[in-house]
């Protein structure tokens, strides 16, 4: 099964246009907030109106403006997690998880919300209310209602938001492991890079209504194809760059020429670096060189619990350019060989690790 | 002693808030929906009996309802008219109290979450289901109050109920206007006597409002919690 998904909706702010096929395999749609994913979900569920385009889902047709198509929100069998789980507060687990399958008889629906609960680990709080709960609980109980009506595609807004670090990767197993067992178009809304990238196969980066990036996640975070794309998922470093008649690429902003691996068809305009490839040599090299090896100066420093982040100046400790050109980061336990090390220190910008792109 | 007022306001009174509650919680939904500049002119006229002097809305409702107008022509055709009949005591009641009942029940479903709604609906639910099933438990409280509301205007109703309905003991005589014609034959013992009666009717009223109240705060405390 299918969802094809293209249309257009006029927002405040901008224009949604998008144009995308999901099927088995999950998809990520990454994005700042306000970008119009929420939107995109609602127009698929039914709840909002695209103003032109078409929504099929395997061999049903859900929305078709040019042939008046409009399927209610209640017929379309997509389900929904709502950011907020939007669980109903008058009624116990077992009832929110009941409310989609009044249908059946009453012994298959016994039997379909039992099983759904186990499913869900929900057992011991199946009588309670939704305000008793935790959120990672709210959580699983809003993803078995949703379940319940054997929804034909599955959409979750923002579904690990509003819960705790440490409920969260216990989440996100559950989820994978679902992923994996539905086989069934799944969309997933992000505004959170790693969550993204773990849970979609495939990823959609979704920019003021316009689709950024979409294909494979390796793809795009491999190649990321605009500069914009680069730093929705997470790239900080940047410099204005040309491509060289030999074939190296002269980085502006870092004031030096590169080897690049990436070969483009179009002239770069940017070339970037994600800021945990950057390597550093534990002693200055032999020579002067060494290939994208390049000295550099501490700027300013700041700390994770297991990671540093390095603000880092190249070629020479004062220039008039910016405050720093890099950012790198790195483990503690490797910043700890070198950060007593005297200046300057020597990075390197791994060439397979640098990607270019156009405008 | 004639026990009839008591009754008469009683029976005036629940039909009139079983009247109201309907239409008040339809027009609320209606215009929950349906929104627009012209619609605040509609709001206005749902309100209107609630700022208006009684007196003025019973001579209202006798041009409405009277020999020559519109309703009452129409009732002529099968032979009824209204005026000066016990239905008129629910009409003056049920249209004083309506604008109770149509501000508390629309303030109640707009605190309820959209975003459950749109679940209900993603989950296949009808409209009506959504509205029976999510809307109106979830407002319940809000609508009751509503209701105890309207009850409580309907029972006091005095000004367009003489207006419309006049004073017909057996008939069209409500404890309110009882208690208006005793003072004025000067039988002041009937007119405390009324008096104390719809002391003893709002008290017990204000009783049984607390009392739920209560009921329902104890209920959610009872429920399971972490």
């Amino acid at each position: 099964m299918a969802l094809d998904v293209q249309l257009e909706k006029k927002l405040p702010h901008f224009e949604l246009n998008v144009a995308f096929s999901a099927t088995e395999a999950p998809l990520s749609i990454l994005g700042p907030s306000g970008a119009g994913k929420t939107m995109l979900l609602r127009c698929i569920a039914g709840l909002e109106r695209a103003d032109r385009g078409r929504i099929s889902l395997g061999q049903r047709v859900l929305f078709d403006s040019e042939r008046g198509i409009r399927v209610p929100a209640r017929q379309r069998r997509v389900g929904m997690v709502f950011q907020n789980y939007a669980l109903f507060p008058h009624r116990t687990v077992a009832e929110n998880i009941a409310f989609g399958v009044r249908e059946l008889s009453s012994e298959k629906r016994a039997a379909r919300v039992s099983e759904l609960i186990e499913g869900t680990h929900l057992k011991e709080l199946a009588d309670r209310y939704p305000r008793a709960l935790s959120g990672g609980e709210q959580q699983r109980a809003a993803l078995a209602r949703a379940l319940a009506i054997d929804p034909e595609a599955l959409l979750l807004d923002e579904p690990l938001s509003a819960l705790d670090t440490h409920l969260r990767s216990q989440v996100e197993k559950q989820l994978q492991e679902l992923f994996s067992s539905y086989r069934r178009p799944a969309l997933l809304v992000t505004h959170n890079i790693e969550e993204a990238y773990r849970l979609g196969d495939r990823l959609l980066v979704l920019s003021r209504g316009r689709m950024a990036a979409y294909g494979p996640k390796e793809d795009v975070f491999r190649h990321p194809p605009t500069r914009e794309v680069a730093q929705v998922t997470g790239c900080k470093n940047f410099s204005r760059a040309a491509m060289n008649s030999d074939g190296s690429v002269e980085a502006f902003d870092w004031r030096c020429r590169l080897r690049v691996d990436q070969t483009m068809s179009k002239p770069p305009a940017y070339v970037g670096i994600r800021a945990h490839y950057i390597d550093f040599l534990e002693s200055a090299p032999a020579n002067t060189g060494g290939e994208n090896v390049f000295p550099c100066w501490l700027v300013r420093a700041s700390e994770t619990p297991f990671r540093i982040t390095l603000y880092l100046r190249l070629h020479d400790p004062n220039g008039e350019e910016a405050d720093y050109d890099l950012q790198a980061e790195v483990f503690k336990e490797k910043w700890q060989r070198f950060r007593d090390a005297p200046y300057p220190w020597h990075l390197r910008l791994p060439a397979e690790s640098l990607f270019l792109t156009p405008e | 002693m004639d026990w009839s007022p008591l009754w008469i306001s009683l029976a005036t009174s629940v039909t009139a808030t079983a009247i109201t509650l309907i239409a008040g919680l339809a027009a609320a939904v209606w215009r929950e929906r349906h929104s627009g500049a012209t619609l605040t002119l509609v709001d206005g006229i749902f309100l209107l009996p609630l700022v208006l002097p009684p007196t003025v809305v019973g001579f209202f409702l006798l041009l409405l309802f009277g020999r020559h107008g519109p309703f009452g022509q129409l009732l002529l055709h099968f032979g009824a008219t209204i005026v000066f009949s016990w239905p008129a005591t629910v009409i003056a009641a049920t249209v004083v109290s309506f604008p109770l009942m149509y501000i508390t029940a629309r303030a109640a479903l707009e605190q309820v979450e959209p975003g459950l709604l749109e679940a209900a609906r993603t989950l296949g639910a009808t409209e009506w289901r959504v509205f029976r099933e999510i809307a109106l438990p979830l407002a319940w409280p809000g609508v009751l109050a509503g209701t105890i509301l309207s009850f409580a205007r309907a029972l006091g109703e005095f000004g367009a109920t003489l207006m419309i309905a006049g004073d017909i003991p057996g008939r069209t005589e409500t404890i309110p206007i009882a208690i208006y014609f005793a003072v004025e034959a000067d039988d002041i013992q009937r007119a405390l006597y009324w008096c104390a009666v719809d002391v003893i009717i709002s008290l017990a009223l204000l009783s049984a409002l607390y009392l739920w109240a209560r009921t329902q705060g104890l209920a959610s405390a009872r429920r399971p919690a972490r």
